[in-house]
């Protein structure tokens, strides 16, 4: 995008790092990536691509090292081995521009995270403003529609301890989103909601999904991922045991581990 | 219908919610105020019994020197003040330092806080009294170093080492979340520690600063030790100008109900604010 020097826009599928990245390249290219935490093997050699406007779900069993990978696509976790490439930008590479790369990549978190100390229209602009340098008044008219998109028109003024847990992670979500991310990762971003907020952040990933937002979910939701996914991926002890589109995916998979994972989920 | 296995609620991932970082050996309270108010009263009573029947009362004594001692008194209220800011801007620093990513700010900065927090207060004051010079040259200029502020450095070196803990303490306590998140926002190290950390840590930090200025006022009477005219100094000044052994007990209980009146005040206020940072 900002390069100076484009290169030819030629359509080859196979994207070669470092050059400039086109819609018809993967926007996340995942290559036989390990991870290890001590003597604790978390990624054992993941490979998949996703595509832009492409929705991924990362299902399978606590411990998967499904949440580790989301954290490797934008640098929170270094890797070990292997290749990440996001629009063509090495992850694992130590001259890395980690702050262009994460500009690039949104992330929603489990525990929410906002910033207890700022209010929800704060938590939104914060970023815009002191990392992309944006124009104060500019960033508050976004930040203002995004809490209209994620419906908590109204609640601007309130500190993240006000508000619900469905409250906040929609805030979390209108954050990220602030910074225009091209690709959006959550990571089990329902998990500390009680069932009944659960459907309101749902509905807001929905909407995104819907605009055509890349997004990598890693989720327990099996009804939400089957709705909205592409294609899933299932994760166990670090390796994807099987993938597919959901519709196959929920009815055809042999895998004992799968048919055990869903029988005691569904 | 089967009822949801574990996956559904997931264990949630380890977080700390530290206890905020307490200097709390002891805190003043109400009782403390009466059962001095009654150890003076009776110790008056008992000076004047025993006094002979031409001295003037302990009483009018006692009122007769409260200007000077208040002014000594204001001295250590001066001397406390300017302690706990050299002390507070100099902990942060420090403090920053010992959460620094480079292993040797770290480590020297590691060091400075043990020496500076282990070692005896009284200690560090005789340091400070006898290796600074009396006065400095800075070009032609020549600026005096009296006694007082010598020993106010004394005592800002401990404020410095006990301020730079809570810091390191502070931050840490901090949720993981926060660090991910400003990460994940693209913040820098310095924009994290600036606008989402260290916002979050002065709450943290406000009532066990408070007690530490606390504990400082009542060490404030040390530097009497090492020669400074303070309300301590000024004290034995009085004893021995009015040569009256019955005035001892009374004068010195009086004193105490300065640096009590001084403190309380202190002590609650930290106490109002603690509970007030807990309910959130």
């Amino acid at each position: 995008m900002t390069a100076p020097q484009m290169a030819p826009r030629t359509a080859t599928s196979t994207s070669t790092p470092g050059a400039t990245w086109t819609p018809d390249q993967p926007l996340i290219r995942i290559r036989d990536v390990h991870k290890a935490f001590g003597p604790t093997i978390v990624l054992g050699g993941i490979t998949f691509d996703v595509m832009k406007g492409e929705v991924i779900c990362l299902i399978g069993p606590s411990g998967a090292g499904k949440s580790t990978l989301l954290r490797c696509v934008n640098a929170l976790v270094p890797i070990d081995r292997g290749s990440i490439l996001v629009e063509n930008q090495e992850v694992n590479d130590p001259k890395l521009d980690k702050l262009a790369l994460r500009r690039k990549v949104g992330m929603v978190f489990q525990q929410y995270n906002l910033f207890p100390h700022r209010t929800a229209l704060e938590n939104i602009m914060m970023a815009p403003i002191h990392v992309l340098k944006r124009e104060r008044r500019g960033v508050e008219a976004l930040a203002r529609a995004l809490m209209r998109k994620v419906r908590l028109e109204g609640k601007e003024d309130f500190y993240p301890g006000e508000l619900s847990g469905g409250q906040q992670q929609r805030v979390a979500i209108a954050r990220s989103l602030a910074m225009q991310p091209d690709v959006m990762l959550f990571d089990e971003v329902t998990a500390a909601l009680d069932p009944e907020t659960v459907k309101e952040v749902l509905v807001t990933i929905r909407e995104l999904v819907e605009e055509g937002m890349t997004c990598m979910i890693v989720t327990h939701e099996m009804g939400f991922a089957r709705e909205v996914a592409n294609q899933i991926y299932f994760t166990d002890r670090g390796v994807v045991v099987e993938h597919g589109p959901p519709a196959e995916f929920f009815t055809n998979s042999r895998d004992p581990r799968i048919r055990q994972f869903l029988s005691q989920i569904l | 219908m089967r009822i949801a296995r574990s996956q559904t609620f997931p264990v949630l991932k380890p977080f700390r919610l530290a206890a905020p970082p307490s200097l709390r050996h002891f805190q003043l309270n109400a009782h403390h105020g009466a059962l001095l108010a009654i150890a003076l009263c009776l110790a008056i009573g008992i000076g004047d019994a025993q006094a002979g029947p031409a001295a003037p009362s302990i009483l009018a004594t006692l009122l007769k020197w409260t200007p000077l001692l208040a002014k000594g008194f204001a001295l250590d209220v001066a001397m406390s003040f300017i302690a706990m800011g050299i002390g507070t801007v100099a902990g942060v620093v420090v403090g920053l330092a010992l959460i620094s990513l480079h292993a040797p700010v770290r480590g020297l900065a590691w060091v400075v806080t043990q020496i500076f927090r282990n070692a005896p207060w009284l200690v560090l004051l005789f340091y400070c009294m006898l290796l600074m010079p009396f006065e400095l040259h800075v070009g032609g200029l020549t600026i005096p170093l009296p006694d007082w502020l010598k020993a106010t450095f004394g005592l800002a070196l401990p404020v410095m080492a006990n301020v730079a803990e809570l810091v390191r303490g502070a931050v840490r306590s901090i949720p993981f979340g926060q660090w991910e998140a400003s990460e994940a926002l693209a913040f820098t190290r310095m924009q994290t520690l600036r606008m989402v950390i260290l916002p979050q840590c002065i709450k943290r930090m406000t009532p066990p600063w408070m007690n530490l200025y606390a504990i400082l006022v009542a060490a404030m009477p040390l530097t009497s030790i090492v020669g400074v005219s303070d309300s301590m100094t000024l004290t034995g000044d009085i004893l021995a100008a009015e040569g009256r052994n019955e005035l001892l007990v009374p004068m010195y209980l009086y004193l105490l109900m300065w640096f009590f009146a001084y403190c309380y005040p202190i002590a609650l206020a930290t106490k109002a604010l603690e509970q007030r940072f807990q309910v959130r």
